[in-house]
């Protein structure tokens, strides 16, 4: 796997994606970013070392906690990337929104001229 | 608890070359359908703001093809496909832009009714290698955009990324 797939691997996770973006608000140790998860502390220091193998989070080794940085520079350009293709797609998608709204009012006009008697009704109504 | 998509979301899967993008509609899926079907509504949304989209074959049914040019200050790029499934509740096409002949993607959207008038569009496309999909991705980014790949690319290749040892790199 060459290291851009790493790194999108590494991010594919949903929890992966949580700790990052926990992260974001500052360094954390590996107990604190466990808490709030359901699982070991084993399982998150995992997750961790995949985030860790593709350079997106570092442990500090000067401090006594050894807490878990974010390497936001590698990040940057990786979010960026996806970021401008969600742009794209939320921009054709709000166009998109704008040609289903006047569906809705062109379906809604007929729908009202059928609720009127018509000779059509009235043939059905009259089978009654 | 109930995931709202009222804005798109992107997703790059890991294992397979795949981009998956999710958005909610306030639209039936019939809505949905007949804007990726009807060639005139389909042209209104379906290019970027700055492009006009000119609609040069469309038989919209399983087993047709399509194909359309996006048009710019006298330029064209130009696309074809064909429709493989089109059903109530899924469109299944393949995806070919004609600059890069060779290259192909398989495009699944999926209607999901969510009620109350309202649609879940899951967009998945399926290209033929990892590569194909980062340069799809790449494809008409903004120079920024660019520099950042380029970037991040150093960043790797300098080996910043993998093996730093903190308190070693400059």
């Amino acid at each position: 796997m060459d290291q851009l797939s790493r790194t999108f691997a590494a991010l594919a996770d949903p929890t992966r994606r949580d700790l990052v973006a926990r992260l974001t608000a500052g360094d954390a140790s590996v107990a604190e970013l466990a808490a709030p998860y359901a699982m070991s502390l084993q399982a998150v220091s995992k997750h961790l070392s995949v985030l860790e193998r593709a350079g997106l989070v570092t442990k500090r080794r000067d401090a006594q906690r050894r807490p878990v940085h974010l390497e936001a520079e590698v990040l940057a350009p990786m979010t960026d990337w996806l970021e401008v293709h969600r742009r794209r797609a939320e921009e054709r998608y709000q166009r998109l929104d704008a040609v289903l709204n006047e569906l809705a009012a062109d379906e809604a006009y007929p729908a009202t001229a059928a609720s009127r008697p018509s000779p059509d009704n009235q043939t059905l109504g009259s089978r009654e | 608890m109930t995931v709202r998509y009222d804005e798109a979301a992107i997703e790059a899967d890991p294992t397979v070359p795949v981009i998956r993008i999710t958005r909610d509609f306030a639209a039936t899926p019939a809505q949905l359908l007949r804007a990726h079907t009807d060639p005139d509504l389909y042209a209104r949304w379906c290019g970027p703001n700055d492009l006009t989209t000119r609609i040069d074959h469309w038989d919209a049914r399983s087993g047709g093809s399509w194909a359309f040019s996006n048009l710019r200050n006298g330029e064209e790029y130009s696309f074809h496909g064909c429709f493989h499934e089109i059903s109530p509740s899924r469109i299944v096409q393949t995806f070919t832009f004609d600059g890069w002949p060779d290259g192909v993607s398989l495009e699944t959207m999926t209607f999901t009714d969510l009620g109350d008038g309202r649609t879940r569009l899951s967009a998945q496309s399926l290209v033929d290698s990892f590569e194909g999909r980062d340069q799809w991705l790449l494809s008409g980014m903004e120079v920024g955009i660019n520099e950042g790949y380029a970037k991040l690319d150093r960043l790797l290749a300098d080996g910043a990324v993998p093996d730093a040892v903190p308190g070693t790199e400059e």
